[in-house]
């Protein structure tokens, strides 16, 4: 990466974050608290301890596996904002095929078996506005948006009609293969949800990197993202590319899903990733759709979600959604604007 | 008479439909997707239980929906026009953005993280149809998508939203001002959204925390579904509406599981999207950053 | 009586292009007035700023005698100015009344009064004989048609001085001759007209004054009378530059004129375009190893249809045979595989991925052959690129430079250096030295030789007749999706060419 695209890159979530904690300042103003208290308070109990931290681990967990999907998809030029209900059907037929498992295997042996359910669950999802947008040219965003509703409803159905436990919302526990908790291994991080699967969003960034930027389908999927029709005169098959990576990032996504199911609760409950679809598209953004990126940005949302639980007792919590809603924003209309002005700069330099 | 009561209650599930879509379809045929609506409906029903709830009256409180519906919209043009960020993601920024804000008042308002207190709405008891006519909002539902017809099909403004929309650099060359129609228009689109979300609020008393539970979406299906025309986003908004109603009938019943019901409508938008009975095509400049 | 329009000193630059340099113009009320120029000479460039869209960056503009310089689109719109551009700025989805009007509506209360708008439009028909039925939607016009509503337009603003950009282009030769009948009716009534072209012909047959412009600058102010179309060439292209290139041209290569087995054969060709039109009409020829083939012609006459049908971008209906291998079935890349090299018309759309660094970008299209497993081989990319860079002298000479930030001619020299590293037997050569510079262009055409002269089978498109002329050992003229001509190099002379360019199928 040259001195350009850093700086291309850095720019805008650092206007954002800027603006993010001027518009915190008014809110933290408003509700009569001193805005240097709270966000010491945020810092502590996220960063500062173990727990606090752990919790930040759990929660960046997902995003980064939502923020990769979503990034995957914009890396192909398509817009994947179904990753909301791909997480939650990755979770589900996991934990469907956890119930299904005898018991007493060993974790790491059902492991690979997990995975692939969770990827087949989300990658069904993601595969709908492919084929639509391959075949008949549907637009991706409108069809992701419309199968959030149809997939949630749909997991609505199965879990309430077909397999929860009586008189509650989730299914049963898992008989097998339920990943160790980071406390297991460091104590101090005792309480916290922070699991196994942390290792598996390091993987599947690093296998993001290494299929993006190494590989021939990945040469071929950016071209795609970036020009279609040079990709087209290069002989890729764009639809091919176009339902294929929609399937991939659904399966990411539905991957994401084991954090919860796996790791933490050991059964699928409704609305247990709520949000981290719509976050994912927050953490590709910030995280310009860079492995690296993309997981320091995960690491970013999450220190404000479990901040904002942490400040509740000063401030609403609620504050940190007005604030991830600014970083969007800004990040968003921040970006072309940079980029216009690195170029402008750039001639004036020239000439 | 139990026609009649699906009737009326189909009036009044469609209402918040029909103010919202009228605002998808005006947005969407200027050339900006209309991805925020669930976030100025939500914006608007709380504006309008605070406002309503402060005052005592509930027409300052359509007002106060109206502004804050106006501001959440003016924030997605300037982001999308002037600094031509991503509709798509400063959209789903928009309905985050009165997520937080919503629930950032009602604490700092009510101190409660669920609900406001009851609110006077406009007056009106029961279900039927009588009940429905005492509330304004219900008649502006009624004939926003026809005055919609007109302003786009007969009137100067109406002719340069079609222009702006579909070829904004042929409107630019002879001196259509692209971007002052564009701020209108989707200024006006968040206003109409927010009277369906005061609309709600109203007519249960109170604001409830993410009352709206899609309904922007809905309407956006259903300007998608009624393919960007007044008449059919209306007919669709309808549509959608009476799907509830069966759904709310046949709870209990076990005949259909509510949820497919609920799917209706975005089973519906999808199918029409992909073509399978008739295409539906989106105004050409949908989406792309002005040109000027 | 003052000059309806006088430019003087225009200068005008877009980055590091100078578009305008010091370009005068001088047009008197009541004519018709040709503005001549090669592709690129800036003529449109300076007929924008007449008309308020770009804003000069030195230099005076003048209309009826009054200093306007600096004005805005809606200022000249309302000093009766208006212009029709060569892409037509026409909203599809609206009919031919909302159109006219739009941006000055007629209304009745707050209504658009919809009967009077039909009604000017009507009147205007009749008056100038731009006949178009005004309740018919613009997406349902021919080309022709959509042309009449630009200039109904223009008219229904009041315009008294109407600029032309390149308005035959997309018009069937009936159609030009009632543009012509148009414009004279136009001048009758005092109107001024300025007619943006580079076809001589329609210079010759409908303009009183001419004025030829050259790299940005006015280089010659000519009256019909007296002029003839070598003049004019010659001022449009500068003595010296084409002509000579063409007599340097001795072609001394092997496949010239043979009968040889063709490497290339296409038999029957057919695309169909929009509205079931034959875009591509059935289209005979083959190429043989050693021999280019140019094909000539104005743009938009299925050229670029054809080359893509051959490359595999396009549904097409015949036989395409390389080497007597069919290539029907195969996809874009296994007829790369086959031995078909591809140098699109379009670099920044097709030819490259621009914010692709040079050095991948020098393997696209081939990127599987450069992989080890299934992965890219980063070392032999570098090796590639390194070699294509000495080879080609691109610069700057950094392969990890990203394509977008080189010059056009630079830009143009990674698509032809790639497209010559590879296997192959055919090349399509498609408007190869378009928008390059001259060190570009000379390097451009000595390797296309180069391969002729090693045996390979050349096909070249350009809409620039020197150039065909000047590679070409066949000539064939694509006018309204066929070959309407297929001559030996030392048959076709411009003047025949010109003829069949501009569908006189009778010239021969």
């Amino acid at each position: 990466m040259n001195r350009r695209t850093l700086e291309e890159s850095l720019l805008p979530p650092v206007v954002a974050l800027l603006l993010a904690a001027v518009v915190g300042d008014v809110l933290i103003l408003s509700f009569g608290q001193s805005p240097g208290a709270v966000y010491r308070l945020l810092l502590e109990g996220t960063w500062g301890n173990a727990y606090g931290f752990g919790q930040v681990l759990y929660k960046a967990t997902t995003l980064t596996f939502t923020g990769l999907a979503v990034g995957l998809g914009l890396r192909a030029g398509l817009f994947n904002i179904g990753a909301e209900s791909q997480v939650a059907a990755g979770g589900f037929v996991a934990a469907v095929a956890g119930m299904l498992l005898p018991a007493g295997i060993p974790a790491l042996l059902c492991l690979p078996l997990f995975v692939l359910a969770a990827a087949l669950g989300g990658g069904i999802v993601g595969a709908v506005p492919g084929v639509l947008k391959a075949k008949f040219g549907a637009h991706e965003v409108i069809v992701t948006i419309m199968l959030n509703f149809i997939v949630l409803a749909l997991l609505n159905y199965l879990t309430s009609a077909k397999v929860h436990v009586p008189d509650t919302l989730h299914t049963p526990e898992l008989k097998s293969g339920a990943l160790f908790r980071l406390s297991d291994v460091i104590p101090a991080f005792h309480g916290s949800a922070a699991n196994a699967t942390i290792l598996l969003a390091v993987i599947a960034a690093a296998v993001f990197g290494w299929y993006l930027f190494r590989t021939r389908r990945g040469f071929e999927l950016r071209a795609v993202g970036l020009q279609p029709r040079a990709a087209e005169n290069a002989g890729v098959h764009v639809g091919g590319v176009v339902w294929r990576a929609l399937t991939v990032s659904g399966a990411i996504a539905g991957i994401g899903g084991l954090n919860y199911v796996l790791g933490y609760k050991h059964y699928y409950e409704e609305g247990f990733a709520s949000g981290a679809g719509y976050l994912g598209i927050a953490v590709a953004l910030v995280g310009r759709n860079h492995p690296l990126g993309i997981v320091v940005a995960a690491l970013l949302f999450a220190t404000l979600s479990q901040g904002g639980l942490v400040v509740n007792a000063l401030v609403p919590k609620q504050m940190i959604d007005v604030l991830q809603a600014v970083v969007i924003l800004a990040v968003a209309t921040s970006v072309p604007e940079v980029r216009r002005m690195l170029r402008t700069s750039r001639r004036t330099a020239a000439t | 008479m139990s026609v009649l009561d699906f009737l009326s209650q189909t009036l009044r599930i469609a209402v918040p439909f029909l103010l919202a879509a009228a605002g998808g379809v005006l947005s969407e045929r200027a050339g900006l997707i209309a991805l925020g609506l669930e976030g100025y409906m939500l914006g608007g029903a709380f504006c309008a239980a605070a406002v309503s709830f402060a005052s005592g009256s509930p027409w300052l409180g359509v007002s106060a929906a109206l502004v804050g519906g106006a501001v959440l919209a003016l924030v997605y043009a300037v982001g999308t026009i002037r600094f031509r960020g991503d509709q798509v993601v400063i959209g789903i920024a928009i309905n985050l953005l009165a997520v937080g804000l919503t629930r950032f008042f009602l604490r700092l308002f009510f101190g409660s993280s669920s609900n406001s207190p009851r609110v006077p709405g406009f007056g009106g008891t029961g279900t039927g149809f009588l009940a429905l006519a005492y509330n304004p909002l219900v008649w502006i539902g009624v004939i926003v998508l026809p005055t919609l017809g007109w302003i786009l099909y007969r009137t100067p403004f109406g002719l340069r939203v079609r222009a702006v929309g579909e070829h904004p650099a042929a409107a630019a060359s002879v001196g259509v001002p692209v971007t002052r129609v564009r701020y209108i228009a989707v200024a006006f689109s968040g206003m109409l959204a927010a009277l369906g979300g005061a609309y709600l609020a109203l007519d249960q008393h109170q604001f409830t925390d993410g009352m709206t539970a899609g309904r922007g979406f809905i309407a956006l299906a259903a300007t998608i579904f009624g393919r960007w025309n007044p008449k059919g986003a209306g007919l669709a908004c309808l549509l959608f509406a009476a799907a509830e109603t069966l759904q709310i009938r046949l709870q209990g019943t076990h005949a259909i599981p509510s949820q497919f019901v609920e799917m209706i409508p975005y089973v519906l938008t999808i199918v029409a999207l992909a073509g399978v009975v008739g295409r539906s095509v989106p105004p050409a400049a949908l989406g792309k950053p002005s040109t000027e | 009586m003052s000059d309806a329009i006088r430019l003087a000193g225009i200068e005008k630059s877009f980055g590091a292009v100078r578009a305008n340099r010091g370009a005068d113009l001088q047009v008197a009320r009541g004519e018709v007035h040709a503005l001549v120029g090669e592709n690129g000479a800036g003529k449109s460039t300076l007929m924008r700023i007449l008309s308020g869209l770009y804003p000069a960056d030195a230099g005076i503009i003048e209309v009826d005698g009054r200093d306007v310089t600096g004005w805005s689109t809606s200022d000249a719109i309302a000093a009766g100015v208006g212009m029709v551009h060569q892409h037509f700025m026409l909203v599809p989805t609206l009919t031919v009344a909302e159109n006219v009007m739009l941006g000055s509506e007629i209304t009745k209360g707050p209504v658009l009064d919809r009967a009077a708008a039909e009604q000017r439009v009507r009147d205007l028909g009749a008056r100038t004989g731009l006949v178009v039925a005004p309740d018919r939607l613009v997406a349902d016009l021919s080309v022709g048609e959509a042309q009449r509503v630009e200039i109904l337009k223009t008219l229904y603003r009041g315009a008294r001085i109407l600029i032309l950009d390149e308005p035959t282009a997309v018009l069937s030769p009936p159609e030009v001759q009632e543009l012509w009948n148009v414009l004279r009716a136009l001048r009758a009534e005092g109107g001024t007209v300025v007619l943006i072209t580079h076809k001589l012909d329609e210079v010759i047959e409908v303009s009183d004054t001419i004025t030829v412009m050259r790299q940005g600058a006015t280089v010659a102010r000519i009256p019909r009378e007296g002029a003839t179309p070598q003049s004019i060439a010659r001022a449009m292209v500068g003595r010296d530059v084409v002509l000579a290139r063409d007599f340097e041209f001795s072609g001394t290569s092997a496949g010239r004129g043979v009968a040889s087995t063709p490497l290339l054969n296409v038999q029957n060709l057919l695309v169909s375009g929009a509205r079931r039109t034959a875009v591509v009409d059935r289209v005979n020829f083959s190429v043989a190893p050693g021999e280019i083939l140019g094909v000539a012609g104005v743009e938009g006459n299925g050229q670029t249809e054809l080359i893509e049908a051959i490359a595999g971008l396009r549904e097409a209906e015949g036989s395409i045979s390389l080497g007597g291998l069919d290539l029907r079935p195969l996809d874009v890349r296994h007829r790369g595989d086959a031995g078909l090299s591809h140098i699109p018309e379009d670099r920044h759309e097709r030819g490259l991925v621009l914010d692709y660094s040079i050095a991948d970008n020098l393997i696209l299209g081939q990127q599987h052959r450069f992989t080890s497993g299934v992965t890219i081989d980063v070392a032999r990319v570098l090796a590639h690129a390194e070699e294509r860079i000495r080879a080609y002298d691109i610069r700057p000479a950094d392969p990890a430079t990203p394509a977008r930030s080189l010059s056009g001619g630079n830009q143009q020299k990674i698509v032809v250096a790639r497209e010559m590293a590879r296997d192959f037997k055919v090349l399509l050569a498609s408007q190869p030295t378009r928008g390059v510079d001259v060190g570009a262009i000379e390097l451009i055409h000595a390797r296309l030789r180069e391969a002729r002269d090693q045996g390979k089978a050349i096909l070249l498109v350009s809409a620039d007749l020197a150039e065909v002329l000047a590679l070409a050992d066949r000539v064939a003229v694509m006018y309204g999706g066929r070959f309407v001509a297929l001559l030996l190099r030392a048959e076709a002379t411009p003047e025949l060419l010109g003829q069949f360019m501009t569908g006189a199928e009778h010239a021969a």
